[in-house]
């Protein structure tokens, strides 16, 4: 951009959390609770606290009855007490009941909307006076001149296409805080940028991810078993693809549906968007959901790396917490309650030391750790297929975790196959799907349903860093996968003026799942924050 | 010159509304809801006047729920000097809004009363030149600009056979357009102040109003649900179907 830097103001807070989803309320609420003299601001990018996120969710109470010892007298309007579990293996024509993995036996766990829990949490964490501003992003970390964190930049309101300032151009401001809390979710904008420049991944494994997609069905009434929790794995999906879907049963006839899959996936023409969509018209689960109607719809990446991936989450003036961090447990399929104790952490950290420092070995040593530790070698025991791993996970579950090895992720992206590697026929060949009929008829019938929003009128969100790669070697080597992975139909190949092939980014359907930065072949898809407030809007989702 | 602004907190333009089951009505429950976005360009021509030092004073003024304090907290981080609040849980029909407004212009007593056109969530469009009636002061409707003058003000309207323009006497009620303007981003430091501003809190009782609903919503229902479509081979298949439907 040719234009100098505007001038930019500056607000300093004792705290600054980036990020309103369970890690960093958690940490803003606790914050509050141990210092009420303490101003706490939080920064969204949603247009409103919960509209980004999205989860099953099956969650485990602990922390919230920390955080919250009344919440029961006063509960989010989606809470559900799990009542049973079924574990299912399916094929494409049937489906099998396996028992119940012992990490997903959810007696004591309550079915919550996400969505919905964020924006219940929010009112009782501003009435503890902590400041939360939706709508406002983080664009960047600003650092000192010691090369610590300071704090973070909003970004810039009012540019054009090409980056040029509009009439309604606003500069963003400055946000200063002795300490910096991190809580973006998995690849957030910011931490992305500190790992790197703090090194903060070179003693851990790469952290893996998988992508979530997520649809609220109502259906018509008599068919819904309030707490009922079901889980599949199998069909559509290869033995050698990691992953599985939930179908959780709420009240008012509304069930979730989600499906989720290892980003580790090697073929390069899978589309998870299409899997998820042959899943719901398995002959197990399409009456549950025929004849009803969709209420909203979404996806997110998360991440999967757990203990081994999980990086040093402190750096001078700033710590990272949540599923930016990385704490999610994957075979519990849980990451709500880890990350709102890893925000709580940081949180008694603060108040203890009043720094980031020691942080980490504060996290390492905690019970979130411990958790973790246990069940490390449970994904990456699915990198040699479905039965090898189920069967080192009936070992790993047996010992406990205390198996004397630790077995090593690697980056998903380097999973991906050339289409001259890639043997026999694309996914929805080999996997024989079915016509479908019921909805979304496609990706973008199902954006509808996640209410995404952005103005077209400003700097493209997705940036290509190589665009030359596209159309030369990810054509001939990959067959462009982005046009594939994508829940949201952001990227389509398309023939420019003069009969060339460009890659066309259709920024404004990005549901801000992160799988392109995430699973781009090249590591070319820069995924950066667009104006505040944008993005998909979730609810009860 | 003091200026009064009336905002209606609403459903936010980009929600997918959905029908209650009953159909008695929108669901409103955990649903984004914004000033409605017609007061916003009211607000917005309100500040522009403070900044250009036409007006000394500006005032937001709602009508709803304990929640609307948010919509009246962008309000003043906009820029507005003060915010009233009429708290209501009740539904308020257009009648019983400008009942209430007559009776906060008259303890105010601004030269302008701005509103939006029309509230997006029930398009009622009637607030307005009711307000400016129960006031008997002049009105302005569908303002697509506004020019002051000495104890006057030049309105030019959009209406169907192009572009009209008024001079109406001050104080008058005029309620603005689409194309008045664009309202502006907020600034992260505005909405921060804002929150520490107080709010002046009136009920109906005090402005001595009872409302009286005038209207009953029958019933509410989503349009028609559209047909799917079907692919054709070719086009003289195109042109037959097109005959069989009596469309050529």
């Amino acid at each position: 951009m040719s234009e100098q830097q505007p001038e930019r103001d500056v607000m300093e807070y004792d705290v600054v959390v980036v990020g309103a989803g369970p890690a960093g309320l958690a940490a803003a609420m606790r914050l509050k609770q141990k210092n009420a003299e303490l101003n706490v601001c939080v920064l969204e990018k949603a247009s409103e606290v919960g509209a980004h996120n999205l989860a099953g969710a099956v969650i485990e109470t602990g922390p919230l009855d920390t955080l919250l010892p009344d919440w029961r007298d006063n509960p989010p309007s989606i809470c559900i007490d799990a009542v049973a579990d079924e574990f299912w293996m399916l094929d494409k024509e049937r489906a099998r009941k396996l028992p119940t993995p012992p990490q997903q036996n959810n007696h004591g766990n309550v079915i919550i909307s996400i969505a919905n829990f964020m924006s219940w949490l929010a009112p009782q964490a501003e009435a503890l006076g902590v400041e939360i501003y939706p709508g406002f992003s983080a664009a960047d970390p600003v650092y000192d001149e010691t090369g610590a964190v300071k704090g973070v930049r909003t970004p810039d309101m009012g540019l054009d296409r090409a980056g040029q300032r509009k009439d309604s151009f606003t500069p963003g401001i400055e946000i200063h805080a002795p300490v910096t809390i991190f809580a973006e979710g998995c690849r957030g904008n910011c931490t992305k940028q500190l790992i790197k420049r703090f090194e903060l991944n070179k003693d851990c494994d790469p952290q893996t991810y998988g992508i979530g997609l997520k649809e609220l069905w109502k259906v018509p009434a008599g068919r819904v078993k309030p707490g009922l929790i079901q889980h599949t794995i199998g069909w559509p999906l290869d033995n050698a693809t990691y992953g599985g879907s939930f179908i959780y049963h709420l009240d008012h006839d509304r069930i979730a549906i989600g499906f989720v899959v290892g980003l580790d996936y090697a073929d390069p023409r899978f589309q998870p968007f299409e899997a998820f969509q042959q899943l719901k018209h398995h002959p197990k689960i399409k009456p549950l959901l025929e004849g009803g109607e969709i209420v909203s719809a979404g996806a997110r990446a998360l991440v999967e790396g757990g203990w081994q991936s999980l990086p040093r989450v402190e750096m001078p003036g700033a710590v990272i917490v949540g599923d930016g961090a990385g704490t999610l447990n994957v075979p519990k399929i849980k990451g709500i309650h880890t990350a709102m104790q890893s925000g709580m952490l940081a949180a008694e950290h603060v108040i203890a030391t009043g720094k980031a420092d020691g942080f980490d070995a504060r996290l390492r040593s905690s019970d979130v750790a411990k958790e973790l530790r246990k069940v490390r070698n449970i994904r990456p025991g699915f990198n040699k297929g479905k039965w090898a791993g189920l069967a080192n996970a009936v070992w790993e579950t047996a010992v406990a975790g205390a198996s004397p090895w630790t077995l090593h992720n690697h980056a998903d992206w380097r999973a991906t196959q050339r289409l001259d590697q890639v043997a026999g026929p694309p996914p929805d060949q080999a996997q024989d799907y079915r016509p479908r009929d019921l909805p979304p008829r496609d990706r973008l019938a199902s954006v509808y349903f996640a209410q995404t929003e952005h103005d077209e009128d400003q700097p493209v969100h997705l940036q290509i860093l190589e665009p030359d790669i596209c159309t030369s070697r990810c054509t001939a080597e990959y067959g462009n996968p982005c046009t594939r992975f994508c829940p949201a139909n952001v990227y389509e190949m398309v023939e420019n003026a003069s009969g060339e092939a460009e890659l066309k980014i259709n920024a404004a359907n990005c549901v801000h799942c992160k799988t392109c930065d995430i699973k781009d072949p090249y590591q070319i898809i820069n995924w950066v924050t667009p104006e505040g407030g944008a993005g998909p809007n979730y609810y009860n989702l | 010159m003091k200026v009064l602004v009336s905002i209606k907190r609403a459903i936010d333009y980009n929600v997918r509304i959905q029908i209650k089951p009953d159909g008695s009505g929108v669901v409103t429950d955990g649903v984004k809801h914004s000033i409605n976005p017609f007061d916003e360009i009211a607000l917005e021509q309100a500040i522009r006047w403070k900044e250009s030092g036409d007006a000394e004073e500006v005032v937001a003024v709602t009508i709803g729920p304990e929640a609307a304090k948010e919509q009246l907290r962008s309000a003043l981080a906009f820029g507005c000097d003060r915010a009233i609040h009429v708290v209501t849980d009740a539904p308020v029909q257009p009648l019983t809004a400008a009942r209430l407004f007559k009776a906060i212009a008259e303890a105010e007593a601004p030269q302008i009363f701005l509103m939006g056109k029309q509230a997006i969530d029930d398009d009622a469009n009637q607030t307005g030149q009711m307000t400016a009636a129960l006031l008997d002061w002049a009105q302005a409707t569908f303002a697509s600009a506004v020019t002051l003058g000495n104890g006057s003000a030049r309105v030019t309207r959009e209406i169907d056979a192009g572009l009209e323009t008024l001079e109406v006497d001050l104080p008058a009620v005029i309620t603005v357009d689409l194309r008045l303007n664009e309202p502006r981003y907020l600034k992260l430091p505005d909405i921060m102040k804002a929150k520490k501003k107080t709010i002046d809190v009136r009920t109906l009782e005090e402005l001595n109003v009872t409302p009286a609903p005038a209207l009953e919503a029958v019933r509410t229902a989503p349009p028609p649900a559209r047909q799917a479509g079907t692919m054709v081979e070719s086009t003289d298949e195109l042109v037959a179907k097109l005959k069989e439907k009596g469309l050529l």
